[in-house]
């Protein structure tokens, strides 16, 4: 049994469309699963049900195990969540936040005390841990939430968007120790986002989520390498000769739709074929100004699959995250 | 209570008061503001004391008991106004993915609210002993004040509770003050009940729940022991109280939905 499975999860709200329609899922033990979607997705409405904060409408579930409707408690006991927003008390510090949820999960004494300085040293928050939090910057802020979801040593971690609005220094180190969480600790991590780069960077699988329906789900590599090769963008010294360029690039792959002076083409054997251009283009005097390879990406993946791009799509939806 | 719930609600108010105390900007106008209206209005309406009937010789010792009452307002709209803040943050959140108990959530909060209102009580006592008031039923009287003001936070900080509860947000909680400042007014805070002249005032002063915790308190400062104004006092601040923590409960059930 995997460590999260999910089989047929609906919710329903009130009013409006279904936010998680159907979907079925199964996360492996120490497995990073990437959850990829617009805002409005339903991603975040998937981790409150997996998380037993909200119940599911119909389906069903398994976290570490247990049953998210029936065995709530269980559920809670086995899992560490880091949800959207940093939701930290402002008036109290870094071990204050480690005294309190250590307590509320039955912690106490030498024990709770090692396990706090420990994670605060882990994720560098030893020197800030006496300061109240309202001065902590974003990313401490993050990193905090981090140590707390793993106080009580948690099998199961969920991950909700927690590189969100973070400097790329911060979003990497936090990148580097949820990859070590998974492959020193064997802990399962389930990550929502809509961040490619951090999908691809840190998940074994993903799941991309559409108007709460999964529309495809494997490794980044086999998602990408569905949707197709590796494409060549090049821009000749002289636009005159844009012609010529585009005839020099037939033998070496499908041509793509040109933009402005640039030529491109799909490349029928990937990288190999980048040297083999370039000989060619000085073969015939062709000046290269600009020379672009470019890998699919898992925005390549969604455009495939939804028919638009993941950048930004989300943008206007409305966020159907309830409060708890 | 079993260990782990006793446990739970000690981490909770503990929280609860170190945020109370953190907020100068909320604590300070929930201890000036009842001071000052006393000086005020002891000033203002000192010609009571030439009425017929009016039970003491001081009007400042009369008014005193009201700053009571408005701590007791304040300690709604504090206990609310944090817990709402923690649902739109997100803590509360926080909170529910721990084995945390519903019953201590709502029992810890009132720390905060229990706190602040003895620290008030402190500063109003303090207060009306500078401005020359004296406590006629004495140290034992004193104990008593607080007695009643610890239940008062507790039941007015439990409605705050579950309004922040029921409304998720701030601004909700803040929505009460008026309303619990007009029910104040239309107490007995500035004349007792039978010197109230006009008829419909002093029957609504009659119904009043406000009227029997003010005179309770009154009546230790200005009368000694009146034991039926001093019963009737802490039957209305229980019954505030059961009545705020069952409402307290029933919003909890609607907002934590975790299984």
């Amino acid at each position: 049994m995997g460590a999260i499975e999910v089989r047929g999860l609906v919710r329903e709200f009130k009013k409006g469309p279904r936010a998680v329609d159907n979907i079925d899922l199964t996360v492996a033990e120490g497995e990073i699963y990437g959850f990829l979607g617009p805002n409005g997705a339903g991603k975040s409405t998937t981790v409150l049900m997996l998380t037993t904060l909200l119940p599911p409408t119909a389906g069903t579930a398994t976290v570490a195990g247990f049953d998210i409707v029936k065995q709530g408690p269980q559920v809670r006991a086995s899992i560490g969540a880091a949800l959207q927003e940093a939701a930290l008390d402002r008036f109290l510090t870094g071990r204050e936040h480690i005294k309190l949820q250590g307590s509320l999960h039955g912690m106490k004494g030498a024990d709770l005390r090692q396990r706090g300085n420990d994670l605060l040293e882990r994720v560098g928050l030893t020197d800030a841990a006496d300061r109240k939090v309202g001065g902590y910057s974003g990313g401490m802020k993050r990193r905090l939430d981090l140590a707390l979801a793993l106080l009580h040593r948690p099998r199961v971690l969920f991950l909700d968007e927690p590189t969100t609005g973070l400097d790329p220094q911060s979003r990497s180190a936090l990148w580097d120790e949820v990859a070590r969480l998974s492959r020193e600790d064997g802990v399962t991590v389930f990550l929502t986002t809509q961040y490619l780069e951090e999908a691809d960077a840190l998940a074994n699988r993903v799941g991309i989520i559409d108007h709460g329906t999964i529309v495809v789900e494997g490794t980044p590599d086999e998602l990408k390498a569905e949707v197709g090769r590796s494409s060549v963008e090049i821009e000749p010294h002289d636009a005159a000769r844009l012609a010529d360029l585009e005839r020099a690039l037939a033998p070496f792959g499908e041509p793509m739709v040109t933009r402005g002076t640039r030529a491109s083409i799909r490349l029928n054997e990937g990288v190999g074929d980048v040297a083999a251009i370039v000989r060619a283009l000085d073969a015939q005097g062709i000046v290269v100004h600009q020379l672009r390879l470019r890998e699919p990406t898992l925005d390549d993946v969604f455009l495939e699959k939804t028919g638009r791009s993941l950048e930004g799509s989300g943008d206007n939806d409305e966020d159907e995250t309830p409060s708890a | 209570m079993s260990a782990v719930l006793a446990t739970q609600v000690l981490v909770i108010s503990e929280r609860s008061v170190r945020r109370t105390f953190r907020q100068p900007a909320a604590i300070i106008p929930a201890i000036i503001f009842p001071i000052m209206l006393l000086f005020v209005s002891a000033g203002g309406l000192q010609a009571a004391e030439d009425l017929p009937g009016f039970p003491s010789v001081s009007y400042f010792d009369f008014a005193l008991a009201v700053t009571f009452m408005q701590g007791a307002i304040f300690a709604t709209g504090g206990a609310g106004t944090d817990l709402a803040t923690d649902i739109e943050t997100g803590f509360l959140s926080r909170l529910s993915l721990t084995p945390m108990s519903g019953a201590a959530l709502v029992l810890g909060q009132l720390g905060g609210a229990i706190s602040l209102g003895v620290f008030q009580a402190t500063c109003y006592l303090a207060a009306g002993f500078i401005g020359g008031a004296t406590i006629a039923s004495g140290v034992a009287g004193v104990v008593v004040i607080y007695l009643l003001v610890i239940l008062m936070a507790v039941g007015f900080g439990a409605i705050g509770i579950a309004a922040a509860l029921r409304s998720g947000n701030g601004e909700a909680v803040q929505g009460l003050f008026p309303l619990l400042f007009v029910l104040l007014f239309l107490s007995t805070i500035n004349l007792p009940l039978d010197l109230i002249p006009i008829t419909w005032f002093r029957w609504v002063a009659t119904g009043n729940p406000i009227t029997y915790l003010v005179d309770a308190v009154r009546s230790l400062i200005i009368t000694g022991w009146d034991g039926p104004a001093i019963l009737a006092g802490f039957l209305v601040a229980f019954a505030i109280a059961v009545l705020g923590i069952i409402g307290s409960a029933a919003a909890l059930r609607g907002r934590l939905q975790r299984t």
